[in-house]
């Protein structure tokens, strides 16, 4: 997969061991370990003030940590130099800076920067009208930046971050406020980036269904630390262990939840003691249930997550 | 590690890019700027205010000479032009720049930073340079009286450059202490009030020692001094605090002033810019929708 050797140490493109973050009195952060491949496609994925945005300006060193111990490409981000810091690529999501500017004017000014940053293995920056193209602004590459739609412009932003051929990108809540299609369009560009540039992509997001489609790997930040780290579907294992049982017993329909682990046992108890069961189902919560329980609970208590463990088996008898 | 990059010699020769990038951003901001009726207004205000003035002063002359009074207020105006150019244009740029956003994605390019300040210095001095020639246009008028000469144009020039590399860092360096681009008119005030012991409106030989020393430690000053010393006839130097010029004087204080905003920008800046992230931006965009400013 990785057909160019990294410029500089082959370790982990991430590496974050017990991130804390105090703002006055409040932890923000409360010890966040996770690390990144080269090449992966990262997704922090919680629910709103889970503490994403906190964490990956950390990375791109626009803040300073309370504690803990991070690297980002071999280098502490509070040390960062501009070495390093051409081998980043942050995409910021613009507002009105250079309104006045055009499109190829600003990427051409931009992509200056880099071009010292090159060697052989990577050739800085992008040529700007083929970047241009990649992210499909050809036909505006002329306009004023304020002209430009949101999608237009986010995707501006996305050009604006890789332009120097970054080796690592941040991408914070990249798709809010997109329509489907910018949103689909904008998928299929971070995909084309991991796949033709091999580069290390971290974004964060509320969206789950835009982490599943997005991420190699989830992480789900909550209450200040990673509780879930996986693919979808091993998310979905680890996450959720609730499981739902249905049946009807002389026209009467009865849910039990099984809390936790394997409902197995229960159906093999019910069918031996209740010869009389029909209309059986079995249903596992998808990991979409598990995580807006995860976003209810944090939008209403703001408590810490519970393993699940004081709740135990129940039966309800529910209208048919 | 890589070959280029980290090596001293790589490092140089990224700075230099940097350099030659914010050369180009001086240049294109200059470009959008006269592209915007509302800054090309902002440019021509002052000069067009002061042409209006001169052509009220034709035919009055300096009491108790025969020297045009136009001839001798016009050359003050010039040094007060790029002092007050210089001094608030890039302070109140620095205060909006920072909440759009524009500073952070300088932070967020390697060397960016540099390019963005060489870009501001140029575009500061190339539209100060436009209201400028705006200014003296109307000096023809009185010309007779004024010395407009190759000697002018070289000291003219030289004041110019001077003044703004005199001017500018600070003004870089103040604007990074606001914290919202509305305090930028404090500045302004501050100026108006450090106008009056600057020898431009009223002599400054006329105003009691101590003003004169508050006077003569800023730049207000040493710029009006310098304009007159380049287009006027020596004669009226007897005017001056010392009877004399006193250009290497001028050079030292400007120089020193240029010195002290090249130290202290960097600085005071990179310590604005470390706490410029993605969430106060967001936070800067939040109270503009919602309150307006």
């Amino acid at each position: 997969m990785r057909a160019q050797a990294p410029p500089t140490s082959p370790g982990p493109a991430i590496d974050v061991r017990d991130l804390r973050m105090r703002y006055g009195t409040k932890d923000v952060l409360t010890g966040v370990s996770f690390a990144a491949r080269r090449g992966e496609v990262l997704a922090l994925l919680g629910p709103n003030g889970a503490g994403k945005t906190t964490t990956i300006e950390i990375l791109e060193g626009f803040r300073m940590r309370s504690a803990g111990e991070v690297s980002v490409l071999g280098q502490d981000p509070a040390r960062g130099d501009e070495a390093w810091r051409a081998r980043l690529g942050v995409v910021l999501q613009s507002w009105r800076d250079h309104s006045r500017w055009r499109v190829r004017d600003l990427l051409g000014y931009l992509a200056r920067f880099y071009a010292p940053y090159g060697t052989t293995d990577v050739p800085r920056p992008w040529d700007v009208d083929e970047l241009i193209d990649v992210v499909g602004l050809t036909e505006h590459a002329d306009l004023k930046v304020q002209k430009l739609s949101g999608g237009q412009r986010r995707r501006l932003d996305v050009a604006i971050g890789i332009v120097g051929r970054p080796e690592l990108v941040f991408l914070d809540e990249p798709t809010a406020g997109f329509d489907p299609h910018a949103r689909r369009e904008f998928h299929d560009l971070v995909h084309r980036l991991a796949d033709f540039e091999n580069t290390t992509v971290l974004l964060t997001t509320h969206d789950l269904d835009e982490a599943e489609k997005l991420a190699d790997r989830i992480l789900v930040l909550d209450g200040g630390t990673i509780v879930a780290d996986g693919t979808a579907d091993q998310l979905a294992r680890e996450l959720t262990t609730q499981a739902e049982v249905r049946w009807t017993v002389g026209g009467r329909r009865h849910v039990h939840a099984v809390e936790d682990g394997d409902p197995t046992a229960f159906v093999r108890r019910l069918l031996a003691n209740d010869p009389d069961v029909t209309e059986l189902e079995v249903r596992r919560a998808s990991l979409e249930d598990t995580y807006m329980t995860l976003v209810h609970r944090a939008e209403t208590a703001g408590g810490r997550p519970s393993a699940g463990g004081e709740q135990t088996d129940r039966t309800e008898e529910v209208q048919a | 590690m890589t070959t280029t990059t980290t090596s001293g010699a790589g490092r140089v020769e990224a700075r230099r890019a940097a350099v030659r990038a914010g050369l180009t951003r001086g240049w294109l901001e200059t470009k959008y700027s006269f592209m915007e009726a509302g800054d090309v207004i902002w440019y021509l205000a002052f000069p067009v205010i002061y042409a209006v003035v001169l052509l009220f002063m034709r035919g009055s002359t300096v009491p108790g000479t025969g020297f045009a009074l136009g001839a001798m207020v016009l050359p003050s105006l010039v040094g007060m032009s790029i002092a007050l150019g210089g001094l608030t244009g890039a302070a109140s740029t620095i205060a909006v720049d920072r909440e759009d956003g524009t500073l952070l994605r300088a932070k967020a390019t390697p060397n960016g930073m540099i390019g963005y300040l060489v870009g501001k210095i140029l575009m500061f001095a190339l539209t100060t340079a436009v209201s400028l020639l705006a200014l003296v246009i109307p000096a023809f008028t009185v010309a007779g009286d004024l010395r407009l000469d190759l000697r002018t144009a070289v000291l003219l020039i030289m004041i110019f450059v001077l003044g703004m590399v005199a001017t500018v860092p600070i003004s870089v360096a103040l604007g990074s202490l606001f914290t919202s681009s509305a305090q930028t008119g404090l500045l302004f005030l501050i100026s108006m009030l450090l106008i009056i012991p600057s020898g431009i409106f009223y002599p400054i030989t006329a105003l009691p020692g101590w003003l004169q020393v508050v006077g003569q430690a800023f730049p207000y000053y040493w710029l009006g001094l310098g304009a007159r010393s380049a287009m006027l006839p020596d004669s009226l130097a007897a005017a001056e605090i010392g009877g004399s010029w006193r250009t290497l004087e001028m050079i030292g204080v400007l120089g020193l002033w240029a010195v002290v905003g090249m130290v202290l920008a960097p600085i005071v800046l990179r310590r604005m810019a470390r706490r410029e992230s993605g969430s106060t931006v967001a936070a800067a965009r939040e109270r503009f929708m919602t309150k307006g400013y």
